[in-house]
């Protein structure tokens, strides 16, 4: 599962900082990296994560009510 | 401090100086480390731009208590951010009410706004420039919308009544502007606590960040909707459309924000916290009443406001019997090196509310830096010019305190 990855879209910069932080809390690795052109046309960032992560993250981002644009897989 | 100038510094109402080192510190680490553009690409030198602008967000929320860092938006001053409120939110038919102890950032735009439609009401302010929230209480009219309250007077530093005014702004379902350019940092404020529901604030006062930094704090009982950008452009987010972002931040925030500004009052506002509101307010108060009390015992001056500290900030207006305020702050300038501003300060309705207009006062606006040995200097001063005038000219045609309106 190692180098298998998801990002986490937002709305805007504000929003991936904010999910950045909620992460860095609890100890959970993400990345803030460019949208990959084929998820949106946004010019903007969003939150890499590990694949195996995303389950964890989906409860952590609900929990501390942070609005996302759904968690994709790349 | 950098100190070097030699001079006493008392025009911190209009901008403060010197600023915390830490403020300087972070401009210089944000133009030669970090630089990029905030929020508009992914690379490592725009994410640490983006983090400076949030912890600028964050440090911002924490002070005034909002309730969520996504409704602090930022703009270039207090004067922006208030128009963004006004502007933005308030049509024809509206009714607003105000005081008369405004400043023209909030009067200029309303009257506007008359002209447009929408209805305004002054409540009168006592000639000491204090608010009897009974006064907002019997104009507000079925048509009401929004109160707009500066805090505290930019003239003579008397603080309104905002909790009071905000109390009775939910009691009718109104909205409560405040205009904190005098407070912010200066004066505790609690946008939750004091259901404040619109703060408009400037970094570059008691904050201690540079000039070009502000914004509008927006309250979870602002209709988003209704609330219009003042501009539409690029917010680096939605990019694929041609309209404007409905949310928050990015619908307010549009073209590439001060990174380096906001650098500066990341580091003020922490600078501010690390201080503590209280011990601050309370320096400055200790400031205010010896300055209060030292001009009140030079004969020929004319205190006006509160006189009294705990009703006030650090801004005191006064006239010297004899001499326009121009002359005064001419001659404090050259001869003592005492730095202040005179005039009208941009507010003319308080000087009709206090008894100054069109002449005006001298006004010391003091600051977190100033100190005790400042304050007596500066009187001192004063109190020179008091007697040459004395001498010189016993039966002097100019009395500006007392010049008709």
């Amino acid at each position: 599962m190692k180098d298998q990855y998801s990002v986490i879209l937002v709305y805007a910069t504000t929003y991936a900082l904010r999910v950045e932080k909620e992460l860095k809390e609890v100890g959970v690795a993400c990345k803030l990296i460019p949208v990959p052109r084929y998820l949106s046309s946004d010019c903007g960032m969003c939150v890499r994560i590990e694949r195996a992560d995303k389950e964890t993250v989906r409860r952590i981002l609900a929990a501390a009510q942070v609005e996302t644009d759904g968690i994709y897989d790349i | 401090m950098p100190q070097e100038q030699n001079v006493i510094y008392f025009d911190n109402a209009a901008t403060s100086w010197p600023k915390p080192p830490e403020v300087r510190e972070a401009m210089a680490h944000y133009l030669d480390e970090v630089g990029a553009n905030p929020g508009r690409s992914g690379h490592r030198l725009a994410v640490e731009s983006a983090r400076i602008v949030y912890a600028a967000r964050e440090a911002v929320a924490e002070l005034f208590n909002a309730p969520d860092l996504l409704r602090v938006v930022f703009a270039a001053n207090v004067t922006e951010a208030l128009n963004l409120a006004l502007r933005g939110y308030l049509r024809p038919g509206d009714h607003v009410i105000t005081g008369s102890m405004e400043h023209n950032s909030a009067m200029r735009p309303l009257r506007a706004l008359e002209q447009e439609g929408v209805e305004l009401a002054v409540a009168p302010c006592s000639p000491e420039g204090f608010l009897d929230p009974a006064r907002v209480a019997a104009a507000i009219r079925p048509n009401t919308t929004m109160i707009v309250l500066n805090h505290a007077s930019n003239v003579v530093g008397t603080l309104l009544p905002v909790a009071e005014v905000g109390r009775l702004a939910r009691r009718h379902n109104l909205l409560l502007l405040v205009d904190a350019a005098q407070t912010g940092g200066a004066y505790p404020i609690d946008l939750q606590a004091e259901k404040i529901d619109l703060l408009a604030f400037t970094g570059h006062k008691s904050l201690y960040g540079p000039m070009g930094t502000g914004g509008l704090i927006i309250g979870e009982r602002v209709d988003l909707e209704r609330l219009a950008p003042l501009m539409r452009g690029g917010t680096g987010s939605r990019s694929e459309r041609e309209e404007q972002p409905d949310f928050l931040p990015d619908k307010f925030e549009s073209g590439t924000p001060n990174g380096v500004g906001l650098a500066g009052l990341a580091a003020g506002v922490r600078w501010v916290l690390a201080q503590g509101i209280e011990a601050i307010r309370a320096h400055e108060m200790r400031l205010t009443q010896q300055l209060v009390n030292g001009l009140r015992a030079i004969p020929g001056v004319t205190v006006y406001g509160s006189l009294e500290a705990s009703r006030q900030t650090a801004t005191v207006s006064f006239n010297l019997a004899g001499l326009e305020p121009s002359e005064v702050g001419l001659r404090l300038d050259d001869e003592e090196a005492v730095l202040c501003r005179v005039g009208l300060h941009c507010a003319p309705v308080a000087h009709k509310t206090i008894g100054t207009f069109p002449t005006g006062t001298v006004r010391f606006g003091l600051g977190a830096f100033n100190t005790a040995q400042e304050v007596q200097a500066a009187l001192e001063a004063v109190r020179r010019l008091a007697v040459d005038q004395s001498r010189s000219s016993p039966s002097s045609k100019h009395q500006p305190a007392e010049a008709v309106q």
